[in-house]
């Protein structure tokens, strides 16, 4: 038993060795793996696990594949950056996104594997990260098998479409909702026979090319992503601009209209 | 300790263990001259109810038992055969299976000695994903489900009338609910079989659902004179309700999902939206309505999202 103790402490020591800030909060998920994530995706920054952060998803994944999720944190104010994570995947990072003219908020859906902790991080100014998470149910498997994009003959001429649609602002903070869908079989690279293909970097730009929202991409994303963001374009912008690419280069380009903007030119 | 921890383990993983063997403790009910139905709960698939969900039944005629639906593992298979036994010594005649899902067909092996019947959309449905639901009611249910393995109904069959002893069997085939929904008239009593297309004060699943179609297999069921309705999951009726229960859902569903897409909602925003105050009784509400969102929502979602490069 004390022999267990002292190779986990020496393991802990080892895979965290710059770390030695006051010890961390309690998991409240319990999971075995926070231990290693903790340092992987954090660092030395201070953390607290925050219910002002909030994680909406199923309690049970009904589409290993396809598992929808909410991440919100607009309740911690200013957020410069967001992590969106399932800790037992065999890609833990489903996505990076940095909210530069946005709110706090995004909603997505992804491939799970195994019943996992499903955490949303969120950075504000003082450098801090704030944790929300929960506990989601899976049969699994969905990082390891093989998209529903291939059944198609002439799949490969349809990737990087992009589906998208912008609803006029409402509410007090005047945000624009757009919602967006890239056609990409997101490959894992975990199954047999089929490499790693998957979109790595997306950015929704106003009209004059302003960064407005800014992610990070990775393999648990679903395959044919989907993206729900609230943006905050300039007054007169009259679309939105997306563009990305891929781990093998591809590109994904796409303006979706503002359609309610009046602008001065016909 | 490492004995305490292994104690603890099998206990905790092994509830119906401290009580006794597993059993279903199946009793069949007349609803009918000659016909009985085993009811199963409201519920989803549990380690307590072993998946006994469903109304599994039986005819009993002059040329030998039908048997309707073989039941969620081998287990209630053998326990309904034993229970059939009780009510006459005559030998099973035939299975019918409705649809592909588990709890209709899993109990076949211990009917592997007569003609099961299926139409062929379920039979080809079994042959892709039998195994895979196998696996996945061994997950959820656990130890009730020890030596299930799938067997394939072996016997297609098609929209006809077939005659066993007095009993004349509509044999009705629709879509919707899943690509190939079997429902079977006894138009010598008037009891409708209505296999997975009719839900009572039970929440529909959707999982291979096609609404639009689900919709008009309903009228053509409404359409027929039934005395007894039993419906696949749900409480048994001796009127049509339950057929306007199931529409009501379907559409409520479809709708509300419709409208919220069109409105930009993102699919995680619809597992806590209001249920109707209407839809209260049904078993199983919430959760049956998140997998229904999951099963649903991503074919209308796309349909709202124009191209847009």
């Amino acid at each position: 038993m004390n022999r267990h103790l002292a190779a986990a402490a020496l393991l802990a020591a080892l895979s965290n060795p710059a770390y030695a800030g006051p010890p961390d909060p309690a998991d409240p998920l319990a999971s075995v793996m926070w231990d290693v994530l903790r340092p992987e995706l954090f660092g030395t920054a201070p953390v607290q696990f925050d219910d002002r952060v909030t994680v909406t998803a199923p309690d049970n994944a009904e589409n290993a594949a396809a598992v929808p999720v909410m991440a919100d944190a607009t309740a911690l104010g200013t957020v410069e950056e967001m992590v969106l994570f399932a800790d037992l995947n065999p890609f833990p990072v489903i996505l990076r996104f940095q909210p530069l003219a946005a709110k706090p908020v995004i909603a997505t859906r992804f491939k799970v594997q195994q019943a996992t902790p499903l955490r949303a991080a969120a950075r504000t100014p003082d450098g801090v990260w704030h944790i929300g998470g929960k506990l989601l149910d899976a049969a699994g498997g969905g990082c390891t098998a093989p998209p529903a994009t291939y059944a198609a003959a002439d799949w490969a001429d349809h990737v990087g479409e992009v589906q998208g649609r912008a609803w006029a602002p409402s509410g007090e903070d005047k945000a624009t909702r757009v919602r967006f869908l890239v056609r990409h079989p997101m490959d894992t690279g975990l199954v047999a026979g089929i490499p790693a293909y998957f979109i790595e970097a997306l950015t929704l730009r106003d009209a004059d090319g302003r960064a407005l929202a800014r992610l990070q991409t990775a393999e648990p994303l679903s395959e044919n992503p989907v993206f729900t963001l609230e943006v905050q374009p300039a007054a007169g912008a009259r679309s939105l601009t997306l563009d990305g690419r891929d781990n093998q280069g591809g590109e994904v380009k796409a303006a979706i209209p503002l359609p309610w903007v009046q602008g001065a030119l016909p | 300790m490492r004995f305490i921890l292994c104690l603890f383990l099998l206990l905790s993983a092994a509830p119906g263990w401290a009580a006794g063997p597993l059993t279903y403790n199946l009793k069949p009910v007349a609803i009918a001259p000659d016909t009985w139905v085993f009811e199963g709960t409201r519920e989803h698939f549990t380690r307590s109810n072993g998946g006994n969900i469903l109304n599994p039944g039986f005819i009993v005629t002059d040329d030998g038992v039908i048997v309707i639906q073989t039941g969620p593992s081998r287990r209630f298979g053998e326990e309904m055969r034993a229970a059939i036994a009780t009510v006459t010594d005559k030998p099973i005649r035939k299975v019918f299976v409705s649809n592909l899902h588990p709890d209709y067909w899993l109990g076949n092996r211990a009917f592997a000695d007569v003609p099961i019947a299926a139409l062929p959309g379920t039979i080809e449905g079994i042959k892709a994903e039998g195994l895979g639901m196998t696996e996945n009611m061994y997950r959820l249910v656990g130890d009730w489900m020890r030596g299930t393995e799938p067997l394939v109904p072996t016997e297609t069959v098609y929209g006809s009338t077939v005659v066993f002893g007095a009993h004349r069997l509509r044999l009705i085939p629709l879509e919707g609910h899943t690509a190939a929904d079997l429902a079977i008239l006894d138009e010598t009593t008037g009891v409708l079989f209505a296999g997975g297309v009719v839900f009572s004060d039970r929440t529909p699943t959707t999982p291979h659902a096609d609404i639009g179609q689900w919709l008009a297999a309903l009228d053509a069921l409404d359409a027929l004179d039934v005395t007894v309705l039993v419906p696949n999951h749900g409480r048994i009726r001796t009127d049509k309700a339950a057929i306007a229960q199931t529409r009501d859902w379907l559409s409520w569903l479809d709708r509300t999902l419709r409208e919220r897409a069109e409105a930009g909602a993102d699919m995680a925003e619809l597992l806590d939206a209001p249920i109707p105050e209407r839809f209260a009784g049904m078993g199983v509400l919430r959760e049956e309505y998140r997998r229904s969102v999951s099963h649903l929502w991503p074919r209308i979602e796309t349909a709202v999202l124009p191209r847009v490069n």
